[in-house]
C-alpha cells in the first residue's frame, strides 16, 4: 500500500471523525465526498462518541492471514449514539458472549500489522462496558 | 428491443479441477456450447470473471479467451460484478442480442480459485476494503453477522439454516457435475467446523475451479441452432450499500429485491409464477435472505423453507435443484451462467433425476459480495 493512505486515513481510524450532511442530517463514518442518502455536498464534521452497541456479531474461527494469531475473535457493527455505525473487533472479553444489544466503549488500539515492515495500522476497538 | 433466446450450453464439471487452467477451463465451456448450436462464430464474448488478475494473476481476458477460441478479432470482454460476474455477464449478453448489436452472442463465466492464491483475501476485496476487511473480518463473517441478525429478528436456528445445506446437497448428489455428489445430514452439518459462528464448514459454499457458457441469439433466428431454445423474458441487476454497516437492515439484502422487482416488470410475470429458481446461496442464511427478497418466501418464513420441504424437489417451491452453490461448487465469476444453464436444462425438460415436473417459468439471481450487487434473469421455455 502507498504511504499516503496512513495520513489520508488518520481522521477516521484515530480521531473517529464522521460528518453530518447539513441537508438531511445522515451522519456517514467515515467522511464521504456525498451523502448517500440526499446527494447533498455540504457537511458538518463531527466526533463520534467513542460508545455505542452492538446491532450484529461473530466470532471469526478462520481468519485471514494478518490475524492468525489472534482467533477466534469477535467482529461486531457498532452503533454509536450518533446513528453512525462501524465494523471493529470487540476485544477483552470471552468472543462468544459479543451479541446483539452489548454495550461497549470504543478504544484506540492496534489493528494489524502491514507487508514485510510490518507497518503497525491503528484503530479502534470495541470493550464491553463491564 | 428484441426476444432473446438461450440456444445452447456448456459447462464444466465444477470442483477442484488440478488438470485444468483457467484458460483450459474457458475453451471447454465455450466449445462445448458452440459445438451444440453448432455455431462456428459469434458477434460477441462476455467473460463473467470475478478475479483472474488475484487468483492467477491474468487480467485481460476478452482478447485471450476470444484467441484461446480461435475466434481472436471477435469482440471480447471481461465482466466483473464480485461473485455476480456471470450473472452480470449473461446480462449484458443480453442486452447486446435485445438491442440488436449482436446476433450471436456467447455469454460465459470462469474462475480458477485453486492455484495456490490466498482465496480468503482474494474474495475479501469483494467487500469494503477500507471500512471492513481492515478490521478482521472475513467473507463468512459477513454472512454470519447477516445470519445472527436474521436468527434476532425471526427466531431461525442453526438448524434451520443447516437444513438448506442438507436440502441442496441432496439436490446436488443428482447432478454430475457437482463438486461434492453426497448427500449431508443436519448432523453433519452442526457438527462441522466452526468458521464464523453461527455458520459452520457445512454452511459454507466450496472453494472450486469451473466455467459455464451459454449461447444468445434472437427469438426468431433460434430455430438455426435449436429446436427447444428458452427466452430470457427478463433481467434486472441491482446494487445495495457496499458495506454492511451502511444498511438500515442487516438482515435485509435490498439489492436482490430490486434486481428481482425489475426483472419481474420486465417479464411481466410475479413470484407466484416461478416454478423452479437457483439462488445464489454461497452460505446457507445467503438462499433464505434470498428467498425472501425474491417473493418466492414471506418475510421471516425464509428459514423454514428447507426445513419444511418448500424448497426441495417435488414442494412448492424447487430452489437450487443443482445443488446450488454449496453442493454443485462455487467457481465465482461461473456461477451466475451456470445457474441459467439449469435452468435451460429445466424448462427444456432435461434435468434427468431433478426435473421439476411441467417446469416452464424459471429464475436465477446472482449476488455479488455481501449483496451489494444482485442480477436476476426470468426464463420461459418455448
Amino acid at each position: 500500500m502507498p504511504s499516503p493512505r496512513y495520513w489520508r486515513e488518520v481522521p477516521s481510524r484515530y480521531r473517529l471523525e464522521a460528518v453530518r450532511c447539513r441537508g438531511c442530517g445522515k451522519v456517514s463514518f467515515p467522511a464521504r465526498r456525498i451523502c448517500p442518502k440526499c446527494r447533498g455536498q455540504d457537511f458538518e464534521q463531527i466526533a463520534l462518541s467513542r460508545r455505542g452497541n452492538v446491532v450484529t456479531s461473530t466470532v471469526i474461527h478462520v481468519p485471514p492471514d494478518e490475524f492468525l494469531n489472534e482467533a477466534p475473535y469477535a467482529v461486531a457493527l457498532v452503533e454509536t449514539p450518533e446513528g453512525a455505525r462501524l465494523m471493529t473487533q470487540v476485544v477483552d472479553c470471552d468472543p462468544d458472549t459479543v451479541l446483539p444489544g452489548m454495550e461497549v466503549t470504543l478504544e484506540f488500539r492496534l489493528i494489524r500489522k502491514e507487508g514485510h515492515g510490518g507497518i503497525r495500522c491503528y484503530g479502534h476497538k470495541g470493550v464491553p462496558v463491564a | 428491443m428484441r426476444e432473446v433466446a438461450v440456444v445452447a450450453a456448456g459447462m464444466t464439471r465444477f470442483g477442484e479441477l488440478w488438470e485444468s487452467s483457467l484458460r483450459d477451463l474457458f475453451a471447454e465451456a465455450a466449445a462445448e456450447a458452440l459445438h451444440n448450436a453448432n455455431a462456428d462464430h459469434v458477434d460477441d464474448i462476455f467473460i463473467g470473471n470475478m478475479s483472474g488478475g488475484q487468483f492467477v494473476g491474468q487480467e485481460h481476458l476478452g482478447p485471450l479467451m476470444a484467441d484461446q477460441l480461435g475466434m481472436s478479432g471477435v469482440s471480447a470482454t471481461r465482466v466483473e460484478s464480485a461473485c455476480a460476474s456471470g450473472g452480470a455477464a449473461l446480462r449484458q449478453g443480453f442486452m447486446a442480442v435485445a438491442s440488436g448489436m449482436s446476433d450471436l452472442v456467447l455469454a460465459t463465466g470462469v474462475e480458477k480459485m485453486t492455484d495456490g492464491a490466498d482465496v480468503t483475501n482474494v474474495l475479501a476485496s469483494a467487500a469494503d476494503q477500507e471500512n471492513e476487511v481492515y478490521h478482521g473480518i472475513t467473507f463468512p463473517g459477513l454472512y454470519a453477522m447477516i445470519a445472527r441478525a436474521y436468527m434476532e429478528a425471526h427466531g431461525a436456528t442453526e438448524e434451520d439454516l443447516a437444513w438448506v445445506a442438507v436440502k441442496n446437497h441432496r439436490h446436488g448428489a443428482m447432478n454430475p457435475k457437482a463438486q461434492f455428489r453426497r448427500e449431508i445430514d443436519v448432523d453433519d452439518v452442526l457438527r462441522s467446523t466452526m468458521v464464523a459462528s453461527p455458520l459452520r464448514m457445512l454452511h459454507c459454499s466450496p472453494v472450486s475451479d469451473g466455467a459455464a457458457a451459454v449461447l444468445l441469439c434472437p427469438l426468431d433466428q433460434a430455430a438455426k441452432y435449436t429446436d427447444k431454445p428458452v427466452k430470457i423474458i427478463g433481467s434486472g441487476m441491482a446494487t445495495g450499500p457496499m458495506a454492511l454497516a451502511d444498511r438500515d437492515d442487516p438482515a435485509v439484502l435490498d439489492s436482490v429485491a430490486k434486481s428481482a422487482a425489475r426483472a419481474y416488470e420486465m417479464a411481466g410475470v410475479s413470484p407466484e409464477s416461478v416454478q423452479v429458481a437457483e439462488v445464489h446461496d454461497c452460505f446457507s442464511i445467503a438462499e433464505v435472505c434470498c428467498i425472501e427478497a425474491l417473493g418466492l418466501a414471506c418475510a421471516g418464513e425464509g428459514g423454514q423453507a428447507a426445513r419444511g420441504g418448500v424448497t426441495a424437489l417435488g414442494g412448492r417451491i424447487p430452489v437450487n435443484t443443482s445443488g446450488g452453490l454449496k453442493s454443485k461448487g462455487h467457481p465465482v465469476g461461473a456461477t451466475g451462467v451456470a445457474q441459467a444453464i439449469e435452468i435451460f436444462e429445466q424448462l427444456r425438460g432435461e434435468a434427468g433425476d431433478r426435473q421439476v415436473d411441467g417446469a416452464r417459468v424459471g429464475l436465477t439471481q446472482n449476488m455479488g459480495g455481501s449483496g451489494a450487487s444482485s442480477v436476476v434473469h426470468i426464463f420461459e421455455g418455448v
